[in-house]
């Protein structure tokens, strides 16, 4: 047993700065009123339930990726961020990262 | 493609999936429905204001302070609330006592559900297929992998949460904390014991 207080777990919060970022999106999302988060966890589990079908999710990042999954696929019915514009900004910045040079801040163009 | 790493003509692409995060803040914060401040406030939150010493301080509180006790384990959502740990997606918490006769455990079978305002973002494990699917099928057999040995006459009893109940347990006080202060309590309360995976520390 180590003596260090688990209060201040090994393991970070949040393994990738998109896992933070996909969780606060989702959080602020909801607690601005654009869906009820029962009903977040219940499209979630789904997300779950069919992922784990192909393998065993381990916690980790494949745990993100159904959590993006869900929520692009809740924000694409809810017509707030259709599919197609989501592909178009993410080629934007997709663009932006390989034209900007090294070092420099990325911003859309 | 295969980056070479000491020489970056460009800025570094991020993975596929922050890619689309992205997509998603950019798309949100033009329409209107997200501010990215408030983004950041959420994370920072999350990273460094909300984790297990919130919950350890509720548990040494109950441990210290009989009446305490007795509210938190009749109504824990609005005693935690008092104490600023309140649920920001509107869940209820419910405590659970541990007793000689009974020991307690939380899972979510559906996804990850978690009392997130005591215990911060669960660690990896609790929203693993693993143990989602085997806690409440061999609930004694993971508890042993914790390391956990239970005496054979105290039952087991596993709580399933949802989105709108998260439970905490409230693990026994253990022998020789006579006399601590409740923030010595709160130091022995370790997160897995307030999900019935782990024990309190005992004090040395």
């Amino acid at each position: 047993m180590s003596d260090c207080i688990t209060h201040s777990a090994p393991e970070p919060i949040f393994a990738e700065p998109w896992h933070a970022q996909v969780f606060a999106v989702t959080v602020a999302l909801n607690e601005a009123g654009r869906f009820d988060w029962s009903d977040w966890a219940e499209r979630f589990s789904i997300t779950l339930k069919r992922n784990g079908l192909k393998k065993e999710l381990d916690g980790g990042d494949d745990y993100f990726h159904a959590w993006l999954e869900t929520l692009e696929a809740l924000l694409a019915e809810q017509g707030k961020a259709p599919t197609d514009d989501v592909q178009d900004i993410r080629n934007a910045w997709e663009e932006a990262y390989l034209t900007t040079p090294h070092g420099h801040p990325v911003h859309l163009r | 493609m295969p980056h070479d790493d000491h020489d970056h003509p460009h800025a570094l692409l991020p993975p596929e999936p922050a890619l689309r995060v992205k997509a998603l803040e950019t798309i949100l914060t033009r329409k209107g429905l997200i501010d990215p401040a408030a983004l950041d406030e959420i994370i920072d939150t999350y990273q460094n204001k909300i984790g297990p010493q919130n919950g350890a301080h509720v548990v040494a509180k109950a441990w210290s302070d009989p009446d305490f006790k007795a509210a938190l384990l009749e109504d824990a959502t609005s005693v935690v609330a008092d104490l600023g740990y309140y649920g920001r997606q509107g869940e209820h918490m419910v405590v659970v006592e541990n007793t000689p006769e009974q020991h307690n455990m939380v899972v979510c079978t559906l996804c990850s559900c978690y009392p997130w305002p005591l215990l911060g973002i669960p660690p990896g494990w609790y929203k693993s297929d693993a143990y989602r699917a085997r806690a409440v099928r061999e609930p004694r057999k993971v508890l042993a992998e914790f390391g956990v040995t239970l005496p054979e006459d105290t039952s087991v009893r596993v709580w399933d949460s949802t989105a709108e109940i998260r439970y905490l347990v409230l693990p026994m006080r253990p022998e020789g904390s006579e006399g601590l202060s409740e923030e010595e309590l709160a130091a022995l309360v370790i997160r897995d014991s307030m999900i019935g995976t782990g024990l309190p520390k005992v004090p040395s």
